[in-house]
């Protein structure tokens, strides 16, 4: 439900783009981390919706969700590993959680001018 | 066509308010705390319980947070605490921006800790820092014992889990609500998280949370 603000601030940080390149955006690369519970589905629908009749109609989202990670304490490695089965995947030692990826808009595509 | 690099945090707006509250916040030395959960699981009796315990040892504030209507901070009121109320008219979560608004005319010099009390939502509130020193879950007996497991990143994150309505389970519903398995599962989450098996209904268990609240007020007073 959240995806409606996130495609809200995403839309001003294009637009805002947009207008310095001076160019019609076609598609933009986001990425997130688990913790953001962004859904792919509902974040283009909402983006969809707000950039009606605006220089980002139609623009395509692609969005890559990056793996929460963890460091061991018993083997001291770095894994990537599912929230539904926190261990670790070498020993299934304890471990500690390392901070999640940000909510980040890394790339925008723009039409060049012919 | 050709491709620009932005690399900028897309709720940045958000997380610029959020710095804000937790200077201000820091600078007066009082803690905050942001509580999350589904709604219905007794976020408010429970504060409405916490006020009635600790009074005359800790001044609590509360920023309620709801869709609509003030119920919640009347409630919180005709408990004895300072109560502001937030209707974020349809937004599922507390945004940092709207908790800076009313901080701006809280009066936070009066009391101890202000505890905000978030839009019932065990998913989005948690995705939004508002400027909190911690964040407290509440997961009550009725909604089940798997919501740590279906809902992680929010236990993941807390400091402090209550587990409510615990009544419940001397009423015959520990069948279906295994609460070792809460505790088990929020622990591999997060293995630092404090959990307080509560009933504000009947005031079980609630002295244990109220007395960590004091401790964390005297400890970041005294950092």
């Amino acid at each position: 439900m959240h995806e409606t603000m996130v495609a809200q601030s995403l839309f001003e940080v294009i637009l805002a783009e947009s207008r310095k390149q001076n160019a019609r955006p076609v598609s933009a690369k986001i990425s997130c981390g688990a913790f953001d519970a962004v859904n792919d589905e509902v974040l283009s629908f909402a983006f969809d919706a707000i950039a009606k009749d605006t220089a980002c109609e139609g623009m395509k989202l692609e969005i890559e969700h990056k793996p929460l990670k963890g460091h061991c304490k018993s083997c001291d490695k770095i894994f990537e590993f599912e929230l539904s089965s926190p261990k670790c995947s070498d020993c299934g030692g304890d471990f500690e959680i390392l901070p999640d990826e940000p909510l980040l808009l890394e790339t925008v595509a723009f039409e060049s001018e012919d | 066509m050709y491709n620009v690099d932005i690399g900028k945090k897309i709720l940045s707006a958000n997380e610029e308010f959020a710095l804000k509250n937790r200077h201000f916040l820091a600078e007066k030395k009082k803690l905050c705390l942001n509580m999350i959960s589904s709604p219905g699981s007794g976020k408010t009796t429970i504060l409405a319980r916490t006020v009635t315990e600790l009074k005359g040892r800790l001044k609590i504030g509360v920023i309620e947070g709801d869709i609509q209507t003030e119920i919640d901070a009347k409630r919180i009121r005709a408990a004895g605490a300072v109560a502001v109320q937030i209707e974020t008219g349809g937004s599922c979560h507390l945004s940092a921006a709207q908790v800076s608004g009313v901080l701006e005319k809280f009066p936070v010099d009066e009391v101890d800790v202000i505890i905000i009390e978030n839009v019932g939502n065990l998913v989005c509130p948690s995705a939004f820092e508002i400027g909190e020193s911690g964040k407290i879950a509440v997961l009550s007996v009725a909604e089940g014992d798997d919501k740590p497991i279906k809902y992680p990143a929010l236990f993941a994150k807390a400091k402090v889990l209550l587990i409510n309505k615990t009544d419940m389970l001397a009423k015959g519903a520990s069948e279906d609500f295994d609460i070792e398995r809460v505790k088990a599962d929020a622990y591999k989450l997060n293995k630092d998280i404090e959990i307080f098996p509560v009933s504000a209904k009947t005031g079980d268990g609630m002295s244990q949370w109220c007395d960590w609240l004091v401790n964390a007020v005297e400890k970041l007073k005294s950092d």
